[in-house]
Parts: structure tokens; sequence; C-alpha cells
């Protein structure tokens, strides 16, 4: 029976209107709503529906971040990850140090499956989980819109710009998620209260040996150029006038 | 030294964003080399050295390279990247699934989906869905770079005539295989590189009603995009996503109708040169972002567009 490792990142919220700093050293997080990072909880479902078919026995839940990181792992034992793992690093952790990290639970854990999202929103970098595979040697299979376990592989359906892919990976490897995977769960009230009571284990960054020190300078961060206002037309026959002589698109 | 860029392609022709990335790697430095990996695509090889940007063009053709899997190209990309300083390639599917693989194994920090070219180090990306730009400088030796397809202008394909150098390939992967790729055909233009898009969001209401958007998408030449919640609900192929998580398209002219306007949905198209958004919502955040927007019923507007569009002597296509 398997064991399933799911990355989880917290990340601000989806529905907050990011602003930038006006210093511009980045965007403004005091205050703001943080969850965690839309893809990993269908991550975190897949992982549990594979427990609840009888094939998996345990799912892990992990997180790298600061000590406020640990909400994410309480909210995936809420929906049904048996324990969780904190790795406490303060500030950004690239993406290549995140898999570095990863690949010492890895080592330590031995799952048979990692899941995580396909691609954080906060930095919309998309590459840890095809970095995790690669400095693991194991096969990816990212954007996965559907997953089916079978003996000892899983098949895959991957969202590509031209449609859909199929792969089969054998087993152990690394899947990246799409929204598409699945309906997440919500975390019902005693759920999150058995939650608090379930291990939640704390390591260092540090003490796995990893050195998580940036390699990707920020220089600065700014607003996106502004689109200027444009005006409301009154009917359709006004819209293809202006699309065609004073916009001369069409 | 020099950039390396991996070519996109379907064994046949090279994907229409290879030209986009082409010329941004030869923004990076202008000693550009190509890598094609494929099975029986000496006409890919050709193709790419047919671009002027382009100063040289290794190809090594194995069946391996049959389905282009990652595991596949990444071993065959590592033995060809000693003399570069840059490995670049599209911030597509193809090149999301490909370059992280390529970096981790080069212990590089890979900079994802540039916008724009400031130095041999630095460069613009876009951070939160598009909602802040962020400039940072690669300090690694070797720089994984995957560069936004549409932020560029499409290189010349004719005129050049590199060198083709052929190579061997790397080690087979074993433990991951291809089963199958659904292709979406279609006759209309590519999302990505059309002119002209026409999406449809939720309010389409149901996939019977996309007919009134491929009318229109028919009479403009246009591609056909979706919001997500319209992909989700089933209307049409994921293929078809335009926003965060789909692909990112800077049309002349961009029609949104029926679609709200979330973030995830705007990062996708917002840099559109025109946008329309037909709407029956007025306070819908699409209109924010609309050239000209029209606060109407759908089911009654675009009939009567297509009728307005042709009462027309003539279509830009
Ligand atoms: C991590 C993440 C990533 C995402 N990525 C993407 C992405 O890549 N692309 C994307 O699009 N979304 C994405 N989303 C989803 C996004 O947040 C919105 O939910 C989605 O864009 C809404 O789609 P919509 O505008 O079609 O639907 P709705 O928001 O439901 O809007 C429907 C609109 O149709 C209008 N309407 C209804 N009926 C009519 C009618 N008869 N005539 C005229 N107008 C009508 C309504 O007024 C409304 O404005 C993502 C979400 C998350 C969390
Ligand atoms: N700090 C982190 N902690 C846990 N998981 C992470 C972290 N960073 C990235 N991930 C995982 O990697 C995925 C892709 O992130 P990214 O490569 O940053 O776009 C996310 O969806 C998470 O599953």
């Amino acid at each position: 029976m398997m064991k399933i490792l799911v990355a989880v990142k917290r990340v601000i919220d989806y529905n907050v209107q990011v602003r930038v700093k006006d210093d511009g050293t980045g965007v403004v997080t005091d205050n703001v709503k943080m969850s965690t990072n839309p893809p990993d909880d269908n991550a975190i479902e897949e992982a549990v529906k594979i427990k609840e078919s009888g094939k998996a026995k345990e799912v892990v839940a992990i997180t790298i971040g600061d000590d406020k990181a640990q909400e994410t792992v309480r909210k995936a034992l809420a929906v049904g990850a048996d324990r969780g793992i904190h790795v406490k690093v303060d500030g950004i952790v690239e993406p290549l140090a995140v898999s570095k990290i990863l690949k010492k639970i890895v080592e330590k854990e031995n799952p048979d499956l990692v899941f995580m999202g396909k691609q954080a929103i906060d930095d919309d970098c998309n590459q840890t989980g095809q970095m995790l595979a690669a400095i693991l040697n194991w096969p990816q299979a990212t954007f996965a819109s559907k997953i089916e376990v079978k003996e000892k592989s899983l098949e895959v359906t991957r969202e590509i710009d031209e449609g859909l892919e199929t792969i089969e990976v054998n087993i152990p490897a690394i899947v990246t998620c799409d929204l598409r995977l699945n309906e997440p769960r919500y975390a019902s009230l005693p759920n999150i209260m058995k939650a608090k009571k379930k291990p939640l284990e704390q390591l260092n960054a540090s003490d796995l040996g990893v050195d998580t020190k940036a390699r990707i300078e920020q220089i600065k961060v700014e607003e996106p150029p502004k689109r200027k206002a444009g005006i409301k037309v009154a009917s359709v026959s006004e819209l293809v006038q202006k699309l065609k002589n004073e916009a001369k698109v069409i | 030294m020099s950039v390396l860029l991996i070519a996109e392609h379907n064994n046949t022709d090279l994907r229409p964003f290879t030209f986009n990335a082409a010329t941004a790697a030869s923004k990076i430095n202008a000693d550009l080399h190509v890598l094609v990996l494929g099975n029986k695509s000496d006409s890919v090889a050709k193709a790419a050295s047919e671009i002027p940007l382009v100063k040289k063009v290794i190809h090594v053709d194995n069946e391996i390279f049959d389905n282009f899997t990652a595991e596949n190209y990444t071993s065959t990309i590592l033995k060809h990247v000693d003399s570069y300083s840059h490995i670049v390639c599209s911030a597509n599917t193809f090149g999301k699934n490909l370059m992280p693989r390529v970096a981790a194994l080069l212990d590089t920090s890979q900079v994802s989906d540039i916008v724009n070219v400031i130095s041999e180090d630095t460069f613009l990306r876009p951070i939160y869905a598009g909602n802040a730009f962020a400039t940072v400088k690669s300090t690694d030796k070797k720089k994984c770079v995957t560069i936004r397809p549409t932020s560029f202008d499409p290189a010349p394909s004719t005129g050049g005539s590199a060198e083709i150098v052929k190579s061997e390939p790397g080690d087979k992967f074993e433990s991951s295989k291809f089963v199958k790729r659904e292709e979406i055909k279609s006759d209309r233009p590519e999302l990505g590189t059309a002119r002209v898009v026409i999406s449809g969001g939720r309010g389409m209401q149901n996939s019977d009603n996309f007919k009134l958007i491929s009318a229109i998408a028919d009479k403009l030449n246009a591609a056909i995009g979706a919001s997500r919640a319209a992909v989700d609900a089933g209307y049409i192929t994921n293929d078809h996503q335009v926003g965060q998580t789909g692909k990112v398209v800077v049309p002349d002219l961009y029609i949104a109708v029926g679609i709200s306007g979330a973030i995830q949905h705007l990062a996708g198209m917002k840099e559109s040169k025109v946008i329309v958004a037909i709407n029956k919502d007025g306070e819908a955040p699409i209109f924010s972002v609309a050239d000209y927007g029209l606060e109407a019923d759908l089911f009654e507007a675009l009939p009567q567009f297509l009728e307005e569009l042709n009462k027309l002597n003539s279509i830009q296509k």
C-alpha cells in the first residue's frame, strides 16, 4: 500500500487584489488574507481520495515556509491528510531550494508518490515538481487532470496546449495537479478540531543541510502598465462602426 | 557565450512559438544556436537553419524523441549544454514541462516566463497573475530561461542558412511511457498567434451556444477562447482556456463574451491591443479593461453582431 507525500504552499488568497509596495521591494502582505495555493488543494484531495479507495495507507502533507505556513498543513490535515511536516525557512524560497528540501524529506519518508500543485499563484514559476522529479531521477506527470492508479504505475491525463496527453509513469513518481483534477472538499468543523490533534513535525531547512540562499536577485517589483479606460457603446452597430473606422481592427 | 534554444516542433514543422522564442533568445546573445531533438525530423532542422537569427543548428534524430517527453529530452540536452551560457525555450506547456527538469540538474534557479530581456542576466517577468512585474537578476553561471512567446515578435523564418550539425542522444528514460495525445484539430488560426480572438464564458450557458461565437469567429478569421468557468462546465475543451493557468494571448482584437473578468482571466488577455466586452452586467470587472464595452444580453448582441459584420463590404483577415 502506498504512501503519498503532498506539498502545499501558503500564498496570498486568489481573491485578493494584489498591490505592489510603494518602495518596489515586493507586494503588500500585511493584513492580507492567505490561503493554500489552489492546485495544492487538488493535490491533497486526490491523495485523500486514493487513500479512501484503499490504494494508499498514508497521506503526509508538507509545507516549507515561515511559522504561519503551518496553517496550510493544518488545513490539509482537516481534509484528510494523516500527518504533517513543516520545514521552517523565512523569506522567499526559490523552487530549486524547495525541491532540494523536498528531496531530503522524500529520502527520509520514502513515499511512493509526491503530489503537488502545477503552479504557485504568487511566483507563477511552475517549476518545483519538475525539479524534484529531476533530482530524484523519477518520472514526472505534470498538469494532471486525471489520474488512474494501476498496479505499479499511474496513467495520467495531462493538459497541454494542443489538447490532452496521456502518459504512464512507473511508481515512484511526481505528479503536479491542475485545478480540473477534482473538486476539493471543505473541512468540516469537527474535522478542523480533530486536525489539531494530528501530528505535525517541525524541522529547520538548515538542519537538513540545504542551502536556501536566493540565486535570483529581485531588483524591483512594480505595477504593471495600466490600461486606459475605454468607452461604453450604446449598440452593436456603433460597436462595429468603431471597430472598423476608429480602432481599424476588422 | 552562446544561447541554446530548444526547438518545439511536431517532427515536421517548427511550432510557431519557436520563432518568438528565437527573437527573445537573440536579444540575450546574438550567438544563437538551436537544438532540434526529433524523430525523422530533417525538415525541422532545415526550417531552424533558415531562421536568419540562427547561427548553428544541432540536430539529434532518434526514435526516443518521437513523443517529446521531458525525461528523454533532458538527458540529451544536458549532453549539449557545456559551451552555452543560456538554455532557453518557450513558456508554454512544452517548455514549462521541460525546462525545470534541465535547470535542476544544472543546479540553476530557472527564470520563468520572461516578457522582456533587460541584459544577459536581468529579465522582466510577471508575478501574481500579472498584477506585478518583477525585474530579476540571475546569479547562476548557466541560466535557464523560459520566454513568454506572445511578448516577442516572431523571428523571420526565411533567408538564413545556418550549418546543421548532427549529434547523438543521451540515455533513454525507462520509467515513463507515452500513451496517446488527443490533439484538437481546427481550421481556425491558433489561439496563441491569432490576430483576432473571441472568447466565451459562463454566460454562454452551454456548449451549443458556442455556435454563436464560432459563427463570428468564421467571419473574422478569429481563434476561439474561453474562460476557465466555461471549460470547467464542459462548454468547450481545455485547449481554449485563456488566463493565468491557461494560454496568454495578445491579439489585435480580443472580444470577451459573457466573461466577468476575474484577475486570473485578465492575466491571459489584458495586453491585447483592442479589447471588447459584451456583458449584461454593467458592473462586471471586464469593462475596466475594455476599450469598447457593450452592456447587453449576449443572446441578442451576438446575432446582431454577425448581421452587422455581414453588412460590411470588407473585413480584415
Ligand atoms: C488558481 C486559479 C487559476 C485560475 N485560472 C484561470 C484562467 O486561467 N482563466 C480563467 O478564465 N479563469 C481562471 N480562474 C477562474 C477565475 O477566477 C474565474 O472563476 C473565471 O474566470 C470566471 O469565468 P467567467 O467569467 O466565464 O464566469 P463568471 O465569473 O460566472 O461570469 C459570467 C459572466 O457572464 C455574464 N453573463 C451571464 N449571462 C449573460 C448574458 N446572457 N449576456 C451577457 N452576459 C452574461 C455575467 O454578467 C458574468 O459577468 C482561475 C481561478 C483560480 C483560483
Ligand atoms: N514553499 C513551498 N512549500 C510547499 N510546497 C511548495 C512550496 N513551493 C512550491 N511548492 C509546491 O510546488 C508547486 C509549484 O510551485 P512553483 O514551482 O513555485 O510554481 C506548488 O503548487 C506546491 O505544491
